[in-house]
């Protein structure tokens, strides 16, 4: 135990909401946040049938502004946001001078000279600090509202209908990884269709005031249709099966995207240098020495973050992620392996618990969702 | 209400006493705390278990927990239902979702075992 006083953790504006349902609360990122209601298996398959609301106030929102704001941007992420229309949103990373990992982000640009910057809940203050740094010359301003922002998401297939009756925006006309400024059950809101499910689904951004107003709107919309709150717990399981990295698992500083499989996010070729580019263009050339595959577990037993993967007996690997499969009724997890040991097929062992347990190299994503 | 006739253990298994066999499974305490249990690794027919050895492992979604046997012996039994229904353990943790039988080797063991009062007085507690 260390001497320091805990940091107390912080609540969100719905967090009220939670403890009437009933969640159970566990800390993440700094934050108090709901890990499951009813169950997550229950929750998790609410999602992939109907939809599921989830409070995600505790991510980072910081908007960045000014004529310099995509020029500036594009210097300090590995993507380029100035290729987006207004609108439009990428899948981005912000990394250290070495290539390594600070966090994973996505980019939505608001406007022409308009930027929000979404970055995970554990990483926003070190994202923010960063960025902060990188854009001082440029002209650009940036507004960390991290803490001015709650964020409801609705994700699912039933998604769709439930907001719509809530929204004057129209929905059909938002894109996958679109934004738009409306209102939501009155609120004025940005609703951006992008997720962490795999699903169709959307994220509310609002006033952090009005954050269990949109969420309630939410609730009581989507009764008839089956939506129910789900928590990090089915947020977790959720995202693996859509083959979704998470930060502190898959990525970290000491990982580049090139070994994540995200190397089509590092724009290389984009005007102007950005931090991190000769290390990441040094190793683009150089090749991997570690890659990010998907396992399905052949064999009985649940293979878990920090368990060895071996191949004939030899060391190969750990495993990042790993949990039950709901849709899929496996053990699936993500690995870093060496890069020949990667092909689809291939037959690996995950070490649990002192026995070796069968494992099959799978592309990824585990599931898609029909369209 | 933890069920009257079995009895408990600090670790949250219930014990069915009957003769010199022991039935044990998990509470429906341990199973609500533990979340959707996903799967049961329980052990072979034969192998003897001392008092609070761990006999085997629980796992819910998120979680690894070690299983401790409440009374020495031998185990002459294991719930083959778990591996394809492991959901059972916490849908009928009384029932269908009993674990192991052991042939007890200690008869001491089972007087050190919690009444259904005392055991609903830890878990309020708790």
């Amino acid at each position: 135990m260390t001497e320091q006083a805990a940091m107390p953790l912080r609540e969100t504006a719905i967090v009220d909401a939670h403890r009437a349902l009933g969640a159970r609360l566990i800390e993440f990122g700094g934050w108090l946040m709901p890990v499951q209601y009813g169950g997550i298996l229950e929750e998790h398959r609410a999602v992939r049938e109907r939809a599921g609301l989830f409070d995600l106030s505790h991510m980072g929102e910081l908007f960045v502004d000014g004529p310099a704001a995509g020029d500036g941007l594009a210097a300090a992420v590995v993507s380029d946001p100035r290729t987006l229309a207004v609108g439009r949103a990428q899948y981005s990373m912000i990394c250290a001078e070495d290539g390594g990992v600070i966090d994973d982000l996505i980019i939505y640009r608001l406007a022409e000279d308009s930027f929000l910057v979404v970055a995970n809940a554990g990483n926003a203050t070190v994202v923010s600090d960063t960025l902060a740094d990188r854009l001082a010359g440029w002209e650009a301003v940036l507004d960390d509202r991290s803490l001015a922002t709650s964020l409801v998401a609705i994700q699912g297939p039933a998604s769709v209908g439930v907001l719509q009756a809530l929204t004057d925006i129209d929905l059909g006309g938002l894109r996958y990884y679109a934004i738009a400024e409306g209102a939501v059950a009155g609120i004025p809101a940005l609703v951006a269709r992008s997720g962490y499910t795999g699903e169709d689904g959307f994220e509310v951004f609002v006033d952090w005031g009005l954050g269990a107003d949109a969420w309630a709107a939410l609730e009581r919309a989507g009764r008839d249709a089956g939506v129910i709150p789900c928590g990090l717990g089915a947020r977790d399981t959720l995202r693996l099966e859509a083959g979704m990295p998470l930060y502190g698992n898959e990525l970290d500083r000491a990982t580049n995207p090139f070994e994540a499989g995200l190397g089509r996010v590092v724009k290389l070729e984009k005007p102007g240098d950005f931090v991190g580019r000769a290390a990441l263009a040094r190793l683009a050339e150089r090749g991997i020495e570690k890659r990010l595959v998907g396992l399905v577990i052949t064999g009985r037993g649940i293979a878990r973050h920090g368990y060895p993967v071996q191949r004939d007996g030899r060391a190969t690997g750990l495993v990042t992620s790993g949990t039950h499969s709901p849709t899929i009724g496996r053990p699936i997890a993500m690995a870093y392996v060496h890069p020949d040991d990667g092909e689809p097929g291939t037959i690996l062992t995950v070490e649990v618990r002192d026995q070796a347990v069968a494992a099959e190299v799978v592309s990824l994503p585990f599931y898609r969702r029909p369209r | 209400m933890a069920p009257s006739d079995l009895r408990y253990t600090k670790d949250h298994e219930w014990v069915r006493l009957d003769g010199d066999v022991a039935t044990v499974g998990l509470t429906a305490y341990a199973a609500d705390q533990l979340g959707d249990v996903v799967f049961v690794e329980l052990p072979e027919v034969g192998r003897t278990l001392a008092q609070h050895a761990t006999f085997g492992v629980v796992e819910s979604v998120k979680a690894v927990s070690d299983l401790f046997a409440p009374v020495a012996g031998e185990v002459i039994e294991a719930n083959g239902d778990l591996a394809g229904s492991p959901e059972a353990v916490n849908g009928d943790p009384y029932g269908t979702g009993w674990l192991i039988r052991v042939r007890i080797s200690n008869p001491g063991d089972a007087d050190q075992l919690l009444d259904a009062a005392a055991y609903e007085r830890l878990i309020s507690d708790g």
